[in-house]
């Protein structure tokens, strides 16, 4: 069998980088096992989870179920390109206080499903935040207080619109 | 969970994907599209192509072009544009409402209509889509093009009229009269999405009288069926009559030996024919509704 290899390059975070990837590589582990950027997790690897979710070229995939050659060329956002640890976007400081995670596995995901809904929708009733957030599983919370989480995002991210 | 390992070929054309799968028609050869049916199966072993052939860069196969009498979809359009496309809703809503109702998000930002009905899962919801808009699915090979009718493509569990070697390019959905109504409803499986049953209902209308009706459902039969039972009950019947839906529904299985409804874990042949029939009911007081509302439904 063939063991050839694919020069790639992927913009992840706004930083271009060129990598080498066997075709059977997915997005995931080239993300995680070649380039470090170990925010996107690997929960169930059978695309149900969500946990692996970050966004392509804008909009939210699930990076266990791509191969690395096909996201070739795209722009990449990880949870690492969410916020800095001093400067954290509006969900994730609305997760922190709202309780949004418990074990924190299945949130990098759900705040790039997120994202993607309020730029989408920047007032998104609970339902569709519920309707969203669908393809990310969490194991601990219950759910509610990340719909909360979600909604005071929104909330905020709105006011802050509305201030400027 | 890694895919064996496999020879990569990216195209840049449809021509190009042809002349690919025929050069490695001697070997186990595949095409790749969203990849979220290839690609969990080759992770699971399911499958083992030994060359996959990446249509993702040909973007000829992709965009949605809007003719006067009908819509092209080309084949590489992910499910989440035709679930927004707002020319489809109003010309023909069966198809975006079934887009819609696929998987979640995520599936939607990247599976594509080609790959959904080339790949004819009995649980997926394209098909019974395609059936009840009456598609015209266009197919490239080596011997050049040609125009297959969705009644003649689904043929069996993962089987269609394409042939090997052959390319699904785009699908055409002829556009629904004003007095027309269409819908699409979907008991899905609560683990993981893909339809229990899902039935698409397309009704044209002449007056208060049902002049011609296509049904047709996924998820109950090893693939996309016609209703052809409901479809004969409803012709002529009237848009007042209010046992109509149920009456029609009713017959859903009617023409089906019972063996040849699912069976599985997820739900006994017999729950599923039930299902069949209530989920057949709610689409056609769901299409019946719609009539005379213009734009068919909202988006
Ligand atoms: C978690 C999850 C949930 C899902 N839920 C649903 C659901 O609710 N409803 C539903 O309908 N589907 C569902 N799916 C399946 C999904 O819609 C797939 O995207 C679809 O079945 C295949 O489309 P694809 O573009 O991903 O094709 P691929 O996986 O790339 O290809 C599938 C097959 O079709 C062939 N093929 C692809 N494109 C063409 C073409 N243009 N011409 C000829 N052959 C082609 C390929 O060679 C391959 O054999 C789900 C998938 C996942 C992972
Ligand atoms: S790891 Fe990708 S969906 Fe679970
Ligand atoms: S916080 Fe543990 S899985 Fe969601």
């Amino acid at each position: 069998m063939t063991t050839d290899t694919h020069e790639i390059t992927l913009t992840v975070n706004g930083t271009t980088r060129e990598l080498r990837v066997e075709p059977r590589t997915l997005l995931i582990h080239a993300l995680r096992d070649e380039l470090g950027y170990t925010g996107p997790k690997v929960g169930c690897e059978t695309t149900l989870c969500g946990a692996c979710t970050v966004h392509v070229d804008g909009k939210p995939v699930k990076s266990c179920t791509m191969l690395a050659v096909q996201a070739d060329g795209a722009d990449v956002t990880t949870v690492e390109g969410l916020g800095e640890a001093d400067e954290l976007h509006p969900l994730q400081t609305a997760f922190q206080e709202e309780h949004g995670l418990q074990c924190g596995y299945c949130t990098p995901g759900m705040l790039l499903t997120a994202l993607s809904l309020l730029e989408d929708e920047p007032d998104p009733t609970r339902a569709e935040i519920r309707e969203a957030l669908e393809g990310n599983l969490c194991r601990c919370t219950g759910y509610q207080n990340i719909v909360d989480a979600v909604e005071t995002a929104a909330a905020r991210m709105n006011a802050a619109e509305g201030a400027d | 969970m890694y895919p064996a390992s496999f020879e990569y070929v990216a195209v840049d054309s449809a021509e190009e994907a042809i002349d690919s799968l025929a050069e490695h028609g001697d070997r186990e050869v595949t095409l790749l599209a969203g990849g979220h049916s290839l690609l969990p199966m080759m992770k699971s072993g399911l499958a083992s192509p030994e060359v996959v052939v990446d249509l993702g860069g040909v973007d000829a196969l992709s965009g949605i072009e809007r003719g006067d009498d009908a819509t092209r979809i080309n084949a590489m359009t992910e499910y989440a544009a035709v679930a927004d496309d707002e020319g489809l809703w109003s010309d023909n809503p069966v198809v975006p409402e079934a887009a819609a109702a696929i998987g979640d998000v995520q599936v939607r930002n990247v599976g594509t209509v080609g790959g959904n009905v080339a790949h004819s899962d009995p649980a997926a919801d394209l098909p019974a889509a395609m059936l009840a808009a009456d598609a015209t699915i266009h197919a490239l090979g080596p011997d050049g093009e040609r125009e297959i009718p969705a009644a003649d493509f689904f043929q069996a569990m993962f089987t269609t009229a394409l042939a090997d070697g052959e390319l699904l390019t785009a699908i055409d959905v002829p556009h629904l009269g004003s007095d027309d109504a269409a819908a699409y409803v979907k008991k899905a499986s609560p683990s993981s999405g893909y339809a229990l049953v899902g039935v698409a209902v397309v009704l044209e209308t002449d007056g208060e009288e049902i002049a011609d009706a296509r049904v047709a459902a996924n998820g109950a039969f090893d693939h996309a069926m016609a209703l052809e039972p409901v479809e004969e009950e409803l012709v002529g019947g009237s848009l007042d009559d209010e046992s109509l839906p149920e009456r029609a529904a009713g017959r859903a299985t009617d023409d089906v030996e019972s063996y040849l409804v699912l069976d599985d874990e997820q739900a006994s042949s017999e729950y599923r024919a039930h299902l069949l029939e209530v989920y057949a009911e709610r689409a056609l007081e769901t299409a019946i509704d719609r009539v005379g509302d213009g734009s068919n439904a909202d988006g």
